[in-house]
């Protein structure tokens, strides 16, 4: 009983761990210094740990962050948030006006944390605004979202004046960078933190349960009790919070902002982490832990691509071919297929 | 069919089944949720392919290939599903003729003018140019029966058309089924009803735990050995039922009472009581607004006026949610649309009500969740593998024991049932009727909604009969028979 | 009440300015009178006023009495710093006050420009001025722009077409920068050449003017390599996970050849965080492109080496064509090149930041 209810579980989070070894014995196979870390000193003189791997953890966290927000979105909604790169930008906007100011000189008007918190409270706003379209007006996610996708960048641009705010203060790089004294790449403990409260919040509320039902059927969950049109809402806010926390990230990896390219194409390497999660893209049952082993692998595939000097503009196409394979492997018909020769596999064995 | 036999994983859904039909009969195929009906039917139609076994066509030596739907569908073995497998937003005339490789679909004249022939032929009142959400869904049965006919069909497998479908509905279809059996169509005719059988059916064929029972003829098993045989055991249930007497009994708590209580789903105010331990339900056509005062009741309508007071003190229902909190459960008409979360697993479905109504902070935990869920699964004798496993893919009886069991696990003083026995066999339908004397015994309030009226006469003491989406009148005590009911139904004016 | 003064301020300029458009050079003191009015308004009016004044006595203004014209195809002003700053020179210079009438449209993408392009002709506009996203594809619309009699004039970036399709062509020499910086480089007598070189977004004028310099000098010298070649797209992020992955790999560089300033910024930023020393006498050299006021003082600083201009300051050239036009003059050089400057770190000074950056 208790076996079976683990090969039960384990199996949605099993495609990501598996594309997650292929790619390590690939880079195993090819040169083994890809798995090299050293332990070496920051131009702060602060100790950091360095290598393939770490450049991982630091770069994977940021999808990883926003694919807990858009799994929810997706197993409500049935559909996914596109404007989400776009909303980065505005959060990161919000967090340069509220800590330089327009036309300031780079010292910091405010602390960090008001900036922070500005920035959750307007992301979650235009969260909230598409989860109004999306649960209140029964439009398509991605129709609903595409408003902000295409209006978010101007938007972030009109926050500050279209001027480039740079932050000079040397605490606001430790987002996006090191701690002091903290050899690990802090968006990786951004990304715990946010995993841990996610986590907590499933394992201590019915969000889980709730979003599920909601996202299988909704009318039923409506004679049930639940309000379906507020758990879809609550899941468009849910991932405003995530954006906030990326558009800290971003923003302190470089103490500035470029609207137009900040974050860019990161909804779909969002949205691709969810389906490497295994997770149905049409809505339903989630497991967020797969999305966010989802986005790690992402970035594995990104960083090891980079690695064998890929060109950054041909990494779309690469990310498309796993896209292909998921879709392809995820067909009900291919899925038997593998299923059946598995099963003989084991019935031989 | 000779000697078919199918396994699937771990189950051998036939195990050596014959089957034969004639030319111009019709003949049903019986047996419980399980029996292997659908599997049958489906290896007959190429949906599934058989492990053993042969079929043969028109008394030919050789057996017949059928490896897919489409190699059936050239040997003239066609099927008309429960669920309308057609397209709603083209018209009759395309539905007809759409996939089948036809020049016609391109010459819309001449598609319109061949599908009105073939509808006039078989008296079918509709026109092909009529788009086909805009018929009835008894009328998108017979466009789909008539697809069938004239892709020259000599087997036609209707497989539970009927439970959609009010009276008069019923008999125009089964008028079309005697009409096709003349012209020398053979019908297999799967279904629940009894009734049904006895009255267009001329051979039976039962089925039980994928075995073959018998073949008869339909004046040689009366309805009693019928059920016998499909249960498997000389069962005296029904007879059983029947002789508790229905009077109510109780004191005179109002559980419930609803004045002038109306919805935006278009019926009629209406007023409304029970009291505590007593069933009553709604009874009338489909589609006479039965469903709809319960859903008002219970508030999945939106209600649009009335005074609701539960045990007399007066309350403000606006969402399901309020009505829950007031000890009110409601298990729906639609399984599948509005029961069911079905990817979920049976214990999530199982404790979701219970679950909204405890909140939103307080969970249950696994061991919670899982002693529910066992103790009903053991209460409710639910079929399933493991409590993991989700709903959908239990039978059609036993998901709607889940959604019974969800209910129940709220502690409701007052349980509406809508439609809590269509579908599913006719062994849970007895246990499910029981279950609702039962519960009414320890004080629950029930309402009970059924298409099938002898099911209401045994477990109802009082019956509220709507028209056209009112009341219309009250029957208890002594007027509660089968003639009485029909006859408020169908009105004290029309002669 | 925020809102409202706004569209207070937005009435009175706009009254102000069309008043000295109608007035044109008949009625000077009228014009002066509004302008005085909406000088009330708002302190910044004044400078607009005076604008108009001046306009009033520009020759085309008082010749026809009417405004000239003009739309203006630009790239995304979000797009980068120089950007925002071309995009504000032209909107400085083409409006009202200057007796322009000018509408903008912007895109990224060739299609939408030649589709704002075609919108532009059927507007009736008296010049199209453009900055192509992409350098091919525009014959046959610039074909339909010359029957229209509409003068094409050509800012920033040059296109593949006949030069009869246009009266004129206002660049920066990207090939020229390039030059002039791997001529710079070169001047740093480095034992060997180890380089990053993070390249624009493939195929734009910028990236192929300023990749060519420096691809034909890595061929010539043996002491010249290019550790890595890659497209950053001008996205600073992806620059800085490109130079993460060479350190990552352990290799050796000295010198980072971003081609803009984001993405030497990028590139600066992975190099602190492994603790490689940049700038002026450390161990590796920063080059940028485009002179960004920032990035300037970066230079300022000694954190960065070199940093080439890009001068984003057409507008006034442009201007100048359309007035010679305007006279009937005709354009003796068709392709206008602008002056631009390289900054070396041991050289500038904070007025070069001051007057030079964008």
């Amino acid at each position: 009983m208790t076996k079976k209810k683990m090969v039960f579980a384990s199996r949605q989070i099993f495609i990501p761990i598996a594309a997650l070894l292929l790619l390590a014995l690939f880079n195993l196979a090819v040169d083994p210094s890809f798995f090299k870390i050293t332990l070496g000193r920051n131009s702060a003189g602060d100790p950091v740990l360095t290598g393939y791997l770490m450049t991982i953890l630091d770069y994977g966290s940021e999808v990883a962050i926003l694919a807990i927000g858009m799994t929810l979105v997706t197993a409500a909604c049935g559909g996914q948030d596109i404007s989400v790169g776009a909303a980065v930008a505005i959060a990161g906007s919000v967090i340069l006006r509220v800590l330089v100011g327009i036309g300031g000189d780079g010292t910091l008007q405010a602390p960090i944390i008001v900036g922070f918190l500005a920035a959750c409270v307007v992301a979650m706003l235009f969260g909230a605004f598409n989860g109004v379209l999306v649960a209140i007006f029964n439009i398509q996610p991605m129709v609903a979202t595409l408003i902000l996708y295409t209006a978010g960048r101007s938007i972030a641009a009109w926050i500050n004046n279209n001027e480039l705010p740079i932050v000079t203060d040397k605490t606001f790089t430790y987002f996006g960078g090191f701690i002091p004294g903290i050899p690990i790449p802090t968006p990786f403990f951004l990304a715990v933190i946010c995993i841990a409260i996610t986590l907590l919040a499933l394992r201590f509320t019915t969000l889980g349960l709730y979003t599920q039902a909601v996202g299988i059927n909704a009318s039923s969950s409506r004679l049930n009790g639940l309000n379906p049109v507020f758990i879809k809402w609550l899941s468009f806010v849910i991932l405003g919070l995530c954006v906030a926390v990326v558009g800290l990230i971003k923003t302190s990896r470089l103490s500035t902002i470029n609207y137009s390219v900040i974050a860019k194409d990161i909804e779909m390497d969002a949205i691709l982490a969810v389906a490497l999660g295994g997770n149905v893209l049409s809505g339903g049952k989630f497991n967020i832990m797969a999305s966010i082993v989802g986005a790690y692998v992402i970035q594995f595939l990104t960083t090891t691509l980079y690695k064998f000097n890929v060109s950054s503009d041909a990494l779309p196409a690469y990310k498309a071919v796993v896209v292909i394979l998921l879709v392809v492997l995820s067909a009900p018909a291919i899925k038997d297929k593998l299923m059946g020769m598995v099963k003989k596999q084991k019935g031989v064995g | 069919m000779r000697n078919i036999h199918k396994t699937f994983p771990g189950v051998r859904a036939l195990q050596g089944v014959d089957f034969t039909l004639c030319k111009g009969e019709i003949h049903a195929l019986m047996g419980e949720n399980g029996a292997g009906k659908s599997t049958l039917i489906k290896v007959l139609t190429g949906v599934y392919e058989k492990n053993e076994g042969e079929i043969y066509l028109d008394g030919l030596e050789k057996p017949a290939v059928i490896k897919s739907p489409q190699d059936a569908q050239n040997l003239g073995i066609s099927t008309v599903y429960q669920e309308i497998t057609l397209c709603p937003n083209l018209t009759v005339a395309e539905n007809m003729y759409i996939g089948r490789g036809s020049a016609k679909i391109t010459n819309w004249k001449k598609m319109n003018e061949d599908a009105d022939q073939i509808l006039t032929n078989l008296g079918i009142p509709a026109k092909a140019s009529q788009q086909l959400s805009d018929c009835s869904i008894a009328i998108q049965q017979m466009v789909a029966i008539a697809r069938a006919v004239d892709m020259d069909c000599k087997v036609l497998i209707l497989d539970e058309p009927t439970s959609s479908l009010d009276e008069s509905e019923v008999e125009k279809l089964f008028g079309l089924m005697r009409d096709l059996r003349a012209r020398g169509v053979g019908i297999i005719f799967v279904t629940h009803f009894l009734d049904q059988v006895y009255e267009v059916c001329d051979k039976i064929t039962v089925l039980r735990d994928g075995q073959l029972v018998g073949e008869y003829v339909i004046e040689d098993l009366p309805r009693v050995k019928l059920v016998a045989k499909m249960l498997g055991k000389e069962l005296d249930d029904m007879e059983e039922i029947k002789d508790d007497n229905q009077v109510y009994k109780g004191d005179d708590e109002y559980v419930f009472e609803a004045e002038q209580l109306q919805s935006d789903a278009g019926i009629r105010p209406f007023d409304f009581h029970i009291k505590k331990g007593e069933v009553n339900g709604f009874t009338g056509l489909l589609g006479s607004g039965r469903s709809e005062c319960v859903r008002a009741i219970f508030c999945a309508d939106r209600v649009t006026g009335g005074n609701v007071k539960m045990k007399g003190r007066p309350v403000k229902l606006a969402k399901p949610l309020d009505a829950m909190k007031n000890g009110i459960a409601y298990l729906p008409e639609d399984r599948k649309i509005d029961g069911i979360v079905g990817d979920l697993s049976v214990r999530d479905n199982l404790i979701l009500a219970a679950q909204v109504l405890r909140g939103f902070f307080q969970p249950f935990s696994r061991a919670e969740a899982n002693k529910f869920a066992d103790e009903y699964i053991k209460l409710l004798e639910i079929k399933t593998a493991s409590a993991d496993t989700p709903i959908k893919s239990l039978s059609g009886g036993n998901q709607q024991k889940v959604i019974l069991g969800r209910w129940l696990l709220t502690h409701p003083e007052y349980l509406i049932l809508d439609e809590p026995t269509r579908g599913i066999d006719i062994g849970t339908k007895i246990e499910i009727q029981k279950l609702v004397l039962k519960l009414a015994s320890e004080g629950m309030s029930v309402t009970f909604i059924s298409s099938e009226t002898d099911e209401m006469l045994r477990t109802c003491s009082r019956l509220v009969v709507m028209r056209d989406r009112k009341v219309v009148g009250e029957l208890s005590g002594e007027d509660l028979t089968q003639g009485k009911v029909m006859e408020t139904i169908a009105g004290g004016e029309a002669s | 009440m925020k809102k409202s003064t706004i569209a207070v301020m937005l009435t009175a300029a706009l009254a102000a300015a069309s008043l000295a458009g109608c007035g044109g050079g008949s009625d000077a003191p009228a014009t002066q009178a509004a302008a005085t009015t909406a000088a009330e308004a708002g302190a910044e009016k004044e400078e607009q006023a005076e604008d108009a004044a001046d306009a009033a006595d520009a020759p085309e203004q008082a010749a026809d009495g009417e405004l000239i014209k003009v739309g203006i195809i630009n790239n995304d002003p979000n797009e980068s710093g120089y950007r925002t700053a071309n995009d504000a020179d032209l909107k400085k210079m083409f409006c009202e006050e200057n007796g322009y009438e000018a509408s903008f449209a912007y895109s990224l993408k060739n299609d939408e420009q030649i589709t704002a392009a075609q919108k532009f002709i059927q507007d009736e506009v008296d010049y199209l001025l453009l900055s192509a996203a992409d350098t091919s594809g525009w014959d046959s619309v610039l074909k339909d722009a010359q029957d229209a009699g509409i003068g094409v004039i050509l800012f920033d970036r040059t296109i593949d077409a006949s030069e009869d399709l246009y009266l004129a062509s206002i660049v920066s020499d990207m090939a020229k920068e390039g030059e002039t910086a791997v001529t710079w480089l070169a001047g740093q007598n480095l034992d060997s050449y180890n380089i990053i070189h993070l390249q624009g977004v493939m195929g734009s004028a910028a990236q192929q003017g300023r990749t060519g310099a420096l691809d034909e000098k890595v061929a010539a010298e043996d002491s010249w390599t290019l550790v890595t070649q890659q497209t950053a797209e001008w996205n600073s992020e992806k620059a800085q996970q490109i130079v993460q992955s060479v350190i990552d790999s352990g290799t050796e560089f000295n010198v980072i050849y971003a081609e803009n300033d984001d993405m030497a910024k990028g590139a600066v930023a992975a190099l602190d965080k492994a603790n490689i020393s940049h700038g002026v006498g450390k161990d590796v050299i920063i080059m940028g492109f485009d002179c960004n006021k920032w990035a300037l003082q970066e230079l300022l600083d000694q954190n960065w080496n070199y940093d080439g201009q890009c001068n984003p300051f057409q507008a006034a050239y442009i201007d100048e064509v359309i007035k010679k036009v305007q006279k009937g003059e005709s354009i003796t050089e068709k392709t206008i090149i602008m002056d631009e400057k390289g900054f070396d770190a041991s050289t500038i000074t904070a007025d070069d930041v001051e007057n030079y950056g964008i």
